[in-house]
């Protein structure tokens, strides 16, 4: 909502200065959004200086001329002026700017082969003398210091610009900003002046709000004005529309326009002559259309609210009129609409058809209903004044009448909802001068609530309106209380705080991507998961939600590597989606590592990163969350974005369905897609929710403390097995054999090929030995030994190695 | 006698030439071996008489004595040379590069989060989520933002079908209709989380993160909500003096409603928080709407209270300096390791909010 402050003073008699009106503004609650003079066509041409003029290689009489206009780069333009030279001080038009002597808009253009961008101009182009020889000189001790500035003075007046909250229709008007400045103690509200007007005769067309179904308009108000000679506005009204940011028309429409933005009260003028008979409101019917002011043809479905006569509809109440009975310069007779539409009706018809206008704007958010008669004389009396013509009488048809509401306030509330307290005789004040009727029974206030304040139904909206009134800087502070109900977090939000920290300390940089992704690389990492479109995507390439988290990792380690950089740790906590209802998501930790170990290194060997760097990472941070290692249990099934042999699934236990995490490889197959060039790509994912909550808290989990000083023995074990069989299995094996005596298994070789049957690979074993009771002597380890062999033996179909 | 002086002092001289441990110590057990010479006049003592025996063993001790003293320190000397003469040898360039060490770092987002959470801890609340698809009605209705009302327009929604009955949250604040709903008053809960709008320019993400704020109880009124804010805006920005400004202003979900300004200023192109004449909006706030609390099943005529909501990105630029929004989710290398964290630095009231 745009106005200058002249326009304010026309309804509020105040001393304040423009400050304090702007500070007034924003401490009730009308947020100011900027307050500067209204941008001006002539703001665009600037103050530039030639840095160098040479001719133009395709003509003799053209010079090319390299411009300083204040930034970075200086800009090329093409010339013909004699007197363009070196160090030339002028005004410069860019592109898009209307050269005022012939309203011509700039454009980058080609001349003779060379392109320019923008112009220097001459006096008689800028219409400051008739001077077109050459262009404008200026003194260099006077604008050497202004290259880039604005050559013209904007001497607009400054304009206010607010933004007004949906609930607050009533501010979309000047005097309704006036009431509540007032209100605030910032002056007076000037009491709107009778005029004795003249009416003379019926307003004679026929007008019928017909009873439908559905009927968006409940009053219509018209009166006819004959005789009127439109014309251009005096200089008072085009001022006022150009504040606006507007565009003056004729003297018709601008007064219309004027009264809306004046009094928030929307008007309608339609060339009478151009009705045909009789005004029917009524509602639309599926497949009509009609050509609306802003040009364009719209066809209308059914119920939408239609302003109609005996030919056809003529526009859509409270939201555009047609070009059929639109005002002309040669418009003799007006009938002048001041109706009232409901909100919900001009919502409705407005989104369907894609409508936005400023009298949408303000019967969307509702108009004061009794504001058609104010509306109808106040423009009638302008367009007296300005276009002459003879009034009739007014005449309103409703079908339903206004309701007053009435809120039974107790002033108690005030102080409970605001902790601070306000005399019931200043709060009663406050309310007066906000148009309230206030009415005093015992300790409760009856309200009379206003018309033009259709978002005040309920006692709360009183609490409101007085402390925005009184000021916020009257709550006072009370120190926070520091009662807590419960623990800040529960065992899965600290699982994320863990977890996410636990990936990044061993070398991972957390990111944060959309959760959104490409459906095109989605469908790799999808699985069985539905995909879940955007009806109305951002963009074609974010068309889907994430389904799993490694299709934005993915990408962006791309983008990376692209980047040139080689070696690459990324990771993400977040959603992944697995259905388009609430909660079918679950928390992941997605991570890919690429590139090399110790590259460029003096002196350790580098490597590719491989499938066992991610499964220490993945582990690691499971044993950090107080998983037991012993319990982990690895299989080889993964999803199919893995690559097949290379990767493997995390249990909690081994008696777990869902893996708690995945590692390994990316399926060569993706990389190839997705045309990743990198040395080597593995990843892991932790799936946050199949992680067990534990039953009992560490301090509960802490056995009694036992240790053995008997001597411990080590004993290496090499068996041939079969190259299938898992490692896994054979250190349980291994370890079933005497649970009390075994103290730890540890792989520490594997090979295959030279000496090694084929199929077969040899496993190296060193496992420790010890006793809690006793120094174990060369007898009892001879029989561990043999126990160890005969079980791996018999149930591995291993050998032991000689 | 004379023999065994002789004896010595030809050890000793043999000594002091010698420069092999090894050495030193065979002559060791030839002296005083099972068999050694030493050993072996001891021996003799038994036979000869009591006079002679006291004179003889005292210097027989005499000399076992100083043949001993003088094994020992020969033994330290040749250790400590050739110890010195290893050192000599071992020394490393030790200004050449340590083994690589994978730098990993949280997300600023993350850590604004963490920060955000402990100092809300403080204070007594405790973190709720909610999920990032929600209903029509939890993200809108219930929120006492109707289908017509022209406050829906400031959302831009991005829909998940064409019944417009399935979104992405455009806000935080279903986390209060969900918590609400399913548990008693009173609630002392924040709820940070992904949020999503369908615009996209320098200044505005289709996804950014907010922080909603909701304590409901019987006598909570706008100065703890005043009150609370406050706290959390020094905390956060670790200053002891902000300068804050409620503003009135409209959501459908609070009434009164506030807006919240800080006052900044521009030190040296540096934006310093809490001086300064200019105003900057951070975040939104207000008392409860009754229409918010009758639609979760409470009752306002006995419990009121407050909700904020507050975007986590932009706190978190204003704090860390960092000037592009989009920046955040674009995942460039040099970016997350120029503004991330370490992950040891773990937000927490007895250590500091930040180093």
């Amino acid at each position: 909502m745009k106005f200058t402050v002249d326009w304010l003073k026309n309804h509020l008699d105040t001393k304040f200065n423009n400050n304090q009106i702007i500070d007034k503004l924003t401490n009730i609650g009308l947020e100011v959004e900027s307050f500067e003079s209204s941008a001006s066509e002539l703001d665009t041409f600037i103050v530039a200086k030639i840095i160098n003029a040479k001719i133009h290689p395709n003509a003799d009489r053209l010079k090319l001329c390299d411009v300083d206009i204040g930034s970075d780069k200086t800009i090329e333009v093409v010339c013909g002026a004699t007197n363009a030279k070196n160090g030339l001080l002028t005004v410069y038009a860019p592109p898009g700017s209307i050269i005022p002597k012939n309203q011509m808009k700039l454009s980058v253009s080609k001349i003779r082969g060379v392109t320019s961008y923008g112009m220097l101009c001459s006096e008689s182009e800028l219409l400051l003398s008739n001077e077109s020889d050459g262009i404008i000189e200026l003194k260099n001790n006077k604008y050497v210091n202004k290259i880039g500035e604005k050559y013209f003075k904007n001497t607009s007046e400054k304009v206010i610009d607010l933004s007004i909250t949906p609930n607050r229709p009533d501010c979309l008007g000047v005097r309704g900003i006036a009431r509540d400045l007032s209100a605030a103690g910032a002056g007076k509200l000037k009491i709107n002046k009778k005029s004795n007007l003249k009416y003379i005769g019926d307003q004679n067309i026929n007008v019928t709000i017909k009873k439908e179904k559905v009927q968006g308009c409940t009053i219509f108000g018209s009166c006819l004005i004959k005789g009127v000679t439109n014309k251009e506005s005096p200089k008072w009204l085009k001022d006022k529309i150009k504040s606006l940011g507007q565009k003056p028309i004729s003297a018709i429409v601008d007064i219309t326009n004027y009264v809306m933005f004046d009094l928030n009260r929307p008007l309608h003028a339609y060339d009478a002559d151009k009705i045909d008979n009789e005004i029917i409101v009524r509602s639309s019917s599926k497949g009509e259309s009609f050509e609306a002011l802003d040009n364009k043809k719209y066809i209308l479905e059914n119920d939408m609210c239609v302003i109609s006569d005996r030919s056809g509809v003529l526009g859509l109440g409270g939201i555009i009129g047609g070009i059929r009975s639109g005002t002309e310069y040669s418009t003799k007779n007006i009938l002048l609409e001041s109706a009232y539409f409901l909100p919900r009706s001009i919502r409705k018809t407005s989104k369907q058809l894609n409508i936005d206008t400023d009298a949408k704007f303000r019967f969307e958010r509702g108009i004061d209903p009794l504001s058609i008669e104010e509306g109808l004389r106040k423009a009638s009396e302008l367009i007296k004044q300005i276009c002459g013509g003879e009034i009739s009488n007014l005449d309103v048809k409703k079908i339903e009448s206004y309701k007053k509401t009435i809120i039974n306030f107790d002033p108690f509330l005030f102080e409970k909802t605001t902790g601070f307290s306000v005399e019931n005789k200043e709060l009663i004040k406050i309310l007066e001068k906000l148009g309230f009727s206030v009415s005093k029974n015992k300790k409760i206030l009856k309200l009379v609530v206003p018309s033009w304040r259709p978002d005040i139904t309920q006692s709360i909206d009183i609490v409101e309106e007085i402390v925005r009134i009184k000021g916020y800087e009257h709550i006072n502070i009370s120190e926070p209380v520091k009662t807590r109900l419960k623990p800040t977090l529960n065992y899965y939000q600290k699982l994320f705080h863990f977890l996410q920290r636990s990936v990044a300390s061993k070398g991972y940089l957390e990111t944060v991507t959309w959760s959104f992704t490409d459906s095109k690389i989605n469908q790799l990492f999808k699985e069985n998961d539905e995909e879940i479109r955007i009806v109305n995507p951002i963009s074609s390439d974010l068309n889907v939600l994430r389904n799993s988290i490694f299709p934005n990792l993915i990408f962006y380690l791309k983008k990376n590597l692209d980047r040139g950089f080689k070696d690459i740790s990324l990771f993400e906590i977040g959603p992944a989606f697995k259905g388009k209802n609430p909660g079918d998501q679950t928390t992941v930790i997605g991570a890919v590592r690429a590139g090399k170990v110790s590259r460029l290194s003096w002196n350790d060997k580098e490597r590719i990163v491989d499938t066992f760097d991610v499964k220490k990472d993945v582990i690691q941070s499971l044993c950090e969350i107080g998983i037991d290692k012993d319990d982990i249990v690895i299989d080889d099934k993964t999803p199919s974005y893995y690559h097949p042999g290379k990767s493997g699934g995390v249990y909690q236990n081994k008696n777990e369905k869902n893996a708690l995490a995945y590692f390994g490889e990316i399926h060569p197959n993706i990389i190839k897609k997705l045309d990743i060039k990198t040395e080597g790509l593995v990843i892991f994912e932790v799936c946050l929710d199949n992680i067990k909550e534990p039953k009992q808290k560490i301090k509960d989990t802490k056995t009694e403390y036992k240790f053995s000083d008997f001597q411990k023995s080590e004993r290496d074990f090499a068996f041939i097995i079969n190259k299938n069989f898992k490692s896994q299995e054979l250190v349980n094996i291994i370890k079933s054999v005497d649970k009390k005596l075994i103290k730890s298994v540890r792989v520490f070789d594997v090979f295959e090929g030279e000496n090694i049957p084929e199929k077969k690979k040899s496993i190296a074993i060193n496992v420790t030995i010890q006793s809690e009771e006793k120094t174990l002597n060369e007898n009892d380890l001879d029989n561990i030994n043999k126990l160890i062999i005969s079980s791996v033996e018999s149930k591995s179909g291993a050998k032991i190695r000689s | 006698m004379s023999d065994i002086i002789k004896i010595k002092d030809d050890y000793i001289d043999k000594l002091n030439t010698e420069n092999n441990v090894d050495k030193v110590n065979n002559i060791k057990s030839e002296l005083f071996g099972k068999n050694g010479i030493i050993s072996n006049e001891f021996k003799k003592l038994g036979s000869i008489s009591v006079e002679e025996r006291k004179k003889l063993a005292s210097d027989l001790n005499n000399i076992k004595d100083e043949l001993q003293n003088k094994i020992s320190i020969k033994i330290q000397e040749i250790e400590t040379k050739e110890i010195n003469l290893k050192l000599e040898k071992e020394k490393i360039d030790v200004t050449l590069p340590e083994r690589d060490i994978e730098i990993g770092k949280i997300h600023p987002v993350s850590q604004v989060i963490d920060e955000i959470s402990s100092i809300f801890s403080e204070i007594g609340f405790s973190v709720e989520e909610g999920p990032d698809i929600e209903s029509e009605y939890n993200n809108f209705t219930a929120l006492n933002t109707p289908d017509n009302h022209p406050a829906r327009d400031m959302h831009d929604t991005f829909y998940l079908d064409n019944n417009k009955e399935l979104l992405l949250r455009t806000h935080t604040s279903p986390v209060q209709v969900r918590t609400m709903l399913k548990g008693k008053p009173p609630f002392k809960i924040i709820a940070p989380g992904r949020t999503y709008r369908s615009d996209s320019d320098q200044t505005h993400a289709p996804m950014f993160h907010q922080v909603e704020g909701l304590h409901i109880d019987k006598n909570i009124h706008m100065g703890h909500l005043k009150g609370c804010l406050n706290y959390f805006i020094k905390e956060f920005f670790e200053v002891d003096k902000i300068k804050m400004r409620f503003r009135p202003s409209h959501f459908p979900f609070t009434e009164p409603s506030a807006e919240v300004d800080i006052g900044y200023e521009i030190k040296n192109g540096k934006i310093v928080i809490g001086e300064g004449d200019k105003w900057l909006e951070i975040l939104g706030c207000g008392m409860v709407h009754p229409n918010v609390l009758k639609n979760v099943k409470v009752n306002p005529s006995k419990y009121q209270g407050y909700a904020f909501g507050i975007g986590i990105d932009r706190l978190g630029m204003l704090k860390y300096g960092i000037n592009d929004l989009r920046a955040f989710f674009e995942t460039d290398y040099r970016w997350l390791s120029h503004f991330g964290f370490d992950p040891l630095d773990v937000p927490s009231n007895y250590r500091g909010l930040s180093r």
